[in-house]
């Protein structure tokens, strides 16, 4: 025992947690805890915006696989880290948010700088705190530690009164795990579950796999593929499992949904089994439920009781941890061979006039897609991308092809543009030795280019690729095909990228015709800092194919032919 | 339909905030909430009834569960249970006849637990049905101002509901 402020007990906890960076922003609510930070061997980012904060630790953390830790003062710093709070809320994501609150006494007067940030935060957080008593900040950081990193991972917000951090007490670390009444994240799996969805999958004749961000969160990738291999089943991903399955395994199909490839949708409208592993049929990927796969039993393994029959009902469900169902499979499921049903599936890719778009011969014209591809040619496949949302991220998932968890990172459940530049910082910072691309919209860049500055002033490294078309690209192509081209709202001017990049001492380039991206992504690639690629590309340019918002998911709308923007099948890295 | 959960939750600020925003949040519609004390310190009781079908009960069960301070969540639809409400009336004396106010306390178990000189009010507890049946007769009578607690509810039989195997 030894005698400390809260501000203190503060940073000795996120020590105690293995925390080595905090990203934030200061003020008088929490300046006391500003003041004890330079005690500790803790890098703080400061970054140009609370949002930008919370992005950052989100990236941090889905690209380590650790807690990321946003800080920022009470009032308007508290309420500029909300979206980023939705967002990691949304895709399930570990973050501790600690915020300064008014003094205690001043609480509920409408003191200078008083939002009540835990009723704010309250449907967008897995937990929150108020603390207002120098011995309750361990008990209350412990817990948000826990509670963010178990179960389903998700946002705690723990909101600390000026007179807490500044309050003394005697005080040593409790090392005891933290227990909590109401919360067991860690369910037994039971073997009637597991007896049931076994039937179901022995007597499956066309069955798929649907896997999700739990195959990423579990850690479950090798248990996958070698299930997958097993049992004989095409696996589709959504979004936010990208990375989960080696896109260039044989069993991979790729993207489900709403901008997934035509057979893969066809192929679950099609089964006789659908097998969702830590996925929650959103409706992006579900399309209309009531056309849903309606042939297809469902198996539904999520750690999330919430889950089961939430948006689709289950025929079978296991509620448990996603790595270690598999292995009870693995270890009673005996091999199967479904070759007709994937032979099936391989021909209706032939439909779709696959071509190969890097032996085209060059129109004249810049498309996102070639850029995406040639991206990922270049970087070998092997780099952590981080995307931003509208068209750009949809081309992402569908022309960069990532064979390792971890390696895309985006906003899929809340969709928030301005994402992609600060959570590229918080990946980079994770995995310093990591190649890490933002790829990003002309719109959303600009909705948190503020952090390009935090990027040169903490000397980190990313490269920002500019996918500029002008436009909300993603919302004009709504009004192209859906309020008949009225573009409302969508044009876009932008500054200059090129400056903009030299005002923050950082290169930048510009690129408007293909045979340059070569040479730009490489000379980005050998920059020691933060380089900004603004691409030109076609402008009403638009991403197929597409299940329109609450569609059947095979009423699919069409590439046009003939397409400049189709793969060939086998497109091996 | 209604449904009648029971949830054993942690004592602490701002948990019945946490389950009505769930409520709200999820667009489940409350006919009524009650909270009170349980035999264990620490631990509150919270009776909800909610229109809704038994999927969507289903699923608000799961919901609750999410909340860290919520330990137990029982759906009563599905179990037999004693369920009283209970209500205070206000009714009017003036203007008509007296004895015909008495006789419906006396033949309803209403107990008359103030009087005025213009006004009587009485308490009512019973199931919900028969507090409706009673207030149903009090109405052409002229109620000038009720409350009611909101329904409470607790299983038959010898089983308990417990927060203990939480511990
Ligand atoms: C914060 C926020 N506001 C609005 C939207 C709605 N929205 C979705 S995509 C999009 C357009 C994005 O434009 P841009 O960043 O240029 O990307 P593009 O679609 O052109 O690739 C908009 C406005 C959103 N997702 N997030
Ligand atoms: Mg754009």
């Amino acid at each position: 025992m030894s005698k400390r402020t809260g501000s203190q007990i503060l940073w000795e906890c996120l020590v105690h947690e293995g925390v080595t960076t905090v990203f934030g922003y200061p003020g008088g609510a929490i300046l006391p805890a500003y003041d004890a930070m330079l005690d500790y061997p803790i890098r703080h980012v400061l970054v140009r915006h609370e949002q930008g904060a919370a992005h950052m630790a989100d990236g941090y953390a889905r690209a380590g696989g650790g807690v990321g830790v946003a800080i920022a003062t009470s009032g308007p710093g508290a309420t500029n880290l909300v979206t980023g709070i939705a967002t990691a809320m949304m895709d399930s994501s570990p973050l501790v948010c600690i915020t300064g609150q008014v003094p205690t006494k001043l609480i509920g007067y409408d003191a200078f700088q008083e939002t009540d940030i835990g009723g704010i935060t309250l449907p967008i957080t897995k937990h929150n705190y108020l603390v207002t008593r120098v011995n309750d900040i361990m008990p209350a950081l412990k817990e948000a530690f826990h509670l963010a990193k178990s179960g389903r991972p998700g946002p705690v917000l723990v909101d600390i009164t000026k007179d807490a951090q500044q309050a003394s007490a005697e005080w040593e670390w409790d090392p005891r795990p933290v227990k909590l009444r109401g919360y067991r994240p860690d369910r037994p799996i039971t073997s009637s579950d597991l007896a049931k969805a076994t039937a179901l999958i022995r007597a499956s004749r066309r069955p798929v796999i649907l896997a999700g961000q739990g195959v990423i969160q579990s850690g479950a990738m090798n248990e996958l593929v070698a299930f997958a291999e097993l049992v004989d089943a095409p696996v589709a991903l959504t979004l936010l499992g990208l990375g989960g399955v080696p896109a260039s395994h044989r069993l991979n199909l790729g993207m489900m949904g709403m901008h997934g490839e035509a057979w893969v949708n066809h192929a679950i409208q099609e089964a006789d089994l659908l097998m969702a592993f830590g996925m929650r049929f959103d409706d992006r990927v579900t399309g209309n439920t009531k056309t849903y796969a309606l042939h297809a039993k469902k198996l539904h393994v999520d750690i999330d009781p919430s889950e089961i029959n939430k948006n689709v009902a289950a025929d079978a469900a296991i509620v448990g941890d996603l790595r270690e169902t598999l292995k009870d499979f693995l270890d009673v499921l005996e091999p199967a061979d479904h070759g007709p049903w994937l032979a099936y599936i391989d021909s209706m890719k032939g439909d779709v006039a696959v071509r190969d778009i890097q032996n085209l011969p060059d129109s004249g014209h810049l498309y996102a897609a070639h850029v995406i591809n040639d991206i990922w040619r270049i970087t070998e496949g092997k780099a952590v991308v981080v995307t931003d949302v509208g068209q750009h991220q949809m081309w992402e998932a569908q022309y960069y092809h990532h064979e390792t968890p971890r390696s895309l990172i985006t906003s899929g459940g809340l969709g928030t543009m301005g994402f992609a530049l600060p959570a590229a910082i918080g990946a980079k910072i994770a995995r310093p030795n990591a190649e890490v691309w933002a790829i990003v919209g002309d719109g959303g860049f600009q909705m948190t280019q503020a952090e390009l500055t935090t990027a040169a002033q903490e000397g980190v490294k990313v490269n920002v690729a500019i996918i500029n078309n002008g436009y909300l690209g993603m919302v004009r192509q709504w009004q192209e095909f859906f309020y008949e081209r009225r573009y409302a709202a969508t044009p876009l001017r932008s500054p200059d990228f090129v400056k903009l990049a030299d005002a923050h001492g950082l290169a930048g380039f510009r690129v408007d015709a293909r045979p340059q991206v070569m040479d730009v992504v490489q000379q980005a690639r050998a920059t020691d800092s933060t380089v900004l690629i603004d691409f030109r590309v076609e402008q009403e340019d638009s991403v197929y194919p597409m299940v329109p918002a609450g569609a059947d998911l095979h009423a699919m709308i069409r590439r046009p032919e003939p397409s400049v923007l189709a793969e060939t099948g086998a497109d091996p890295i | 339909m209604h449904h009648t959960l029971v949830a054993l939750v942690e004592d602490k600020p701002g948990v019945l905030n946490r389950v009505a925003s769930l409520f709200r949040r999820r667009a489940f519609n409350i006919e009524s909430l009650t909270v009170g004390r349980t035999a264990e310190p620490g631990v509150s009781r919270m009776t909800i009834v909610i229109d809704s079908d038994q999927a969507s009960a289903e699923r608000v069960t799961a919901y609750l569960y999410k909340l860290v301070n919520v330990l137990q969540v029982e759906d009563l639809g599905a179990t037999p249970a004693v369920a009283r409400d209970l209500a205070l009336v206000k009714v009017t004396v003036a203007g008509h006849d007296r004895a015909a106010l008495l006789r419906v306390v006396d033949e309803t178990r209403a107990h008359i637990v103030d009087t005025g000189e213009q006004t009587m009010t009485l308490e009512i507890t019973g199931e919900p049905p028969h507090v409706d049946a009673v207030i149903g007769r009090l109405e052409p009578l002229g109620i000038i101002e009720m409350v009611r607690t909101g329904q409470v509810a607790m299983r038959r039989g010898d089983t308990a509901l417990s927060a203990a195997q939480c511990s």
